[in-house]
């Protein structure tokens, strides 16, 4: 797998990882590796040990087997405050008692550095993320958005080799968090120091990380990019929490040149999928993406994959709709479709009868 | 909405009620008392308001009370006596309290209220018989001498009891809980994620300690100290059976003009100087940290 950045060998090693709390374990025999200049996501419900494994990576959690190598040195025996890696708190754990400026500039005076060369370091980043005409303030007298520039700046201040970010977004309403997402990935390809985000919220995962590992009870489930892990889900697991998905549960019926049938119930036609070769009879799931589904009131020519239901709610979320379509079968399946086309098109309207259709690629096989 | 307005009025209005009757309107007695001169009969001292000497009725105020006590050496000494006493101890309490306070706060959840119930407990038992014990435990023959004699560590007793330590010891040991209890607050409610952040910057424990945590229990050792230091300077019982005769604390003054002189205007003008002199310059102090603490 090719990594983000320079490539080479890579930045960060995590080697067997494993963290036991009363017996549980959070994290379990977790491994990847993660190049020089990635932005990284560990994606996650809350609970799948992902902040567990940020921990162990800033040194406030011991390992209880596995090894952690940043640039080939091993962490086990290095305490916190002697790690190459700086580490952004979701409540941000700025210092109350600190100007915004004595608070960027704390990391560098433990380290000693001359005074000028403090003063102009931690004027550069604050200027990088906007808050140069705050840095007399204290904690208290700035808004949410402004204490999470000052948290970044703080955490980038001493040029980690690794930058670590716990939620740091979560704190934020809607519309900011947005506005941070880009600015995020901004400062990162400006500073080109290797981010590792931990996130709860999987469309954050995906618009700022370059890849992202999904997590799942104490296990990471998939690596990718995110279009891979959206695209080619590895599990049922990976496909719900990513994006909205239709799974039918189903059995492979016929199995020929990549090529799979898979009768799935309450449905009286197979539905055709491509796919790794499965012997026939093996059970599996498919995942079909709402905006895959392609919704007409008319019956569609020559569509691979067809089935009828009634449409039984439509959400208008601006840029696209969202239908609930009822099959004969009882099952509810979701589609989208952008309101440029149907406001076009002619209108299927709540109670209608509606044609679902959907390519052979559509779907994604999973056994697991 | 009115009769909301007026209820809590009702309620903000009984607390005062009560400093206004039990605190205040004392106080002003006292003042008066500070103003008049001794005389014999009950009270002991001559009405603020009657006939002077040419039988006409007016305001017979005078400072003599006051002029008294700035005049006589041995007032002020007692009370500068009184000051220092009563930072030295506040300085045990600080020294003791703080890492019994920073221990208790970081102990597991389950632990807390058992410890904190061990630094209250002291207050079962009264006051002045836990000051008593120490009597049996300082004297030449007390428990601590005998046990050392009986170890052979020393061959006389050691003076303990009657001078200053035992003052110093006795102020410590009955106001370490006051002192304990507000760092305690404090310290409890300090984030422990500011100590990661810190480690994470670079800062090892050690370190962390004077830049984090003890800058944010600023208030605390505030609140603290003021809580212990302004009765010790006042303290009367602590001077009296652990201090001997020589010790000299301004408590112990006021109650011999009190109580043995029968001097009441003057015992009034000393309590009075005595609060104007600890409340001026702890409100000054208060509002200097309060500056500094805006948030």
């Amino acid at each position: 797998m090719p990594l983000g950045g320079d490539g080479g060998a890579p930045y960060l090693r995590i080697e067997g990882v494993t963290k036991r709390f009363a017996g549980h374990a959070a994290v379990n025999n977790v491994s990847l590796d993660i190049g020089r200049g990635e932005f990284f996501a560990l994606l996650g419900p809350s609970g799948c040990g992902k902040t567990t494994l940020l921990r162990m990576l800033a040194g406030f959690e011991r390992p209880d087997a596995g090894a952690i190598l940043i640039d080939g040195q091993d962490m086990a025996q290095v305490p916190p405050y002697l790690r190459p890696v700086n580490m952004m708190f979701q409540s941000y754990a700025l210092f109350p008692h600190m100007t915004v400026a004595s608070n960027v500039g704390f990391g560098l005076r433990q380290d000693k550095r001359p005074k000028d060369e403090i003063a102009t370091r931690v004027s550069k980043v604050l200027d990088l993320v906007h808050m140069g005409r705050h840095a007399q303030r204290k904690p208290g007298q700035l808004s949410g958005g402004e204490r999470q520039r000052v948290a970044l700046a703080r955490a980038l201040v001493k040029e980690p080799k690794l930058l670590l970010l716990d939620e740091p977004m979560a704190a934020l309403d809607r519309k900011l968090r947005e506005e941070t997402r880009f600015e995020l990935v901004r400062i990162q390809n400006r500073v080109g120091i290797t981010f590792i985000m931990v996130t709860h919220d999987q469309e954050e995962a995906m618009t700022t990380a370059s890849r992202v590992a999904v997590m799942q009870s104490g296990n990471i489930v998939q690596v990718g990019t995110p279009r891979e892990v959206y695209e080619q889900p590895a599990t049922r697991f990976v496909a719900d929490f990513i994006g909205a998905v239709n799974l039918f549960d189903g059995k492979v019926v016929e199995a020929r040149d990549g090529a799979v049938s898979v009768i799935v119930e309450g449905l009286d036609v197979p539905i055709q999928a491509q796919g790794a070769p499965l012997a026939a009879g093996t059970a599996v799931s498919l995942a079909i993406r709402p905006e895959k589904i392609v919704l007409t009131a008319a019956k569609p020519e020559g569509a691979s994959n067809l089935v009828q239901g009634v449409v039984r709610e439509i959400a208008y979320r601006g840029d696209l709709s969202t239908y609930r379509i009822d099959l004969p079968s009882q099952k509810a399946v979701r589609a989208t479709v952008p309101n440029i086309d149907r406001l076009a098109g002619p209108a299927v309207e709540v109670g209608q009868q509606a044609w679902l259709s959907w390519s052979v690629s559509a779907p994604v096989v999973l056994t697991q | 909405m009115r009769e909301g307005r007026a209820g809590r009025r009702a309620v903000i209005a009984i607390p005062y009620l009560w400093l206004l009757l039990f605190f205040m309107v004392p106080f002003a007695i006292v003042l008066k008392i500070s103003f008049a001169e001794t005389a014999l009969g009950i009270p002991p001292f001559t009405p603020l308001i009657g006939p002077d000497d040419d039988g006409k009725t007016s305001l017979l105020a005078s400072l003599a009370n006051y002029r008294l006590i700035g005049d006589d050496f041995l007032y002020l000494r007692a009370y500068l006596n009184s000051l220092k006493f009563a930072a030295g101890a506040t300085v045990c309490c600080l020294l003791i309290g703080y890492p019994l306070a920073y221990g208790i706060a970081r102990a597991p959840r389950a632990w807390r209220g058992l410890l904190l119930m061990l630094v209250i407990l002291p207050f079962w038992t009264s006051y002045l018989i836990r000051v008593y014990a120490w009597i049996g435990l300082l004297k030449g023959n007390g428990i601590i001498n005998n046990l050392l004699i009986w170890a052979g560590l020393i061959g006389d007793p050691l003076p303990l009891l009657n001078n200053a330590f035992a003052v110093y010891l006795g102020l410590t040991y009955s106001y370490l809980p006051y002192m304990i209890l507000p760092l305690y607050a404090q310290l409890e409610k300090l984030d422990p994620t500011l100590l990661e952040a810190a480690a994470d910057l670079g800062c090892p424990p050690s370190r962390a300690f004077w830049n984090v945590t003890l800058p944010l229990s600023l208030p605390g050792i505030a609140a603290g100290c003021l809580l212990v230091f302004i009765p010790m300077v006042g303290e009367f019982v602590i001077p009296d059976l652990l201090g001997g005769p020589d010790t000299l604390m301004i408590g112990k003054v006021l109650w011999d003009e009190f109580f043995t002189n029968r001097d009441w205007p003057v015992a009034s003008a000393l309590a009075v100087s005595m609060l104007v002199l600890v409340v001026i310059p702890m409100a000054l102090l208060r509002k200097h940290l309060g500056g500094g603490e805006a948030r």
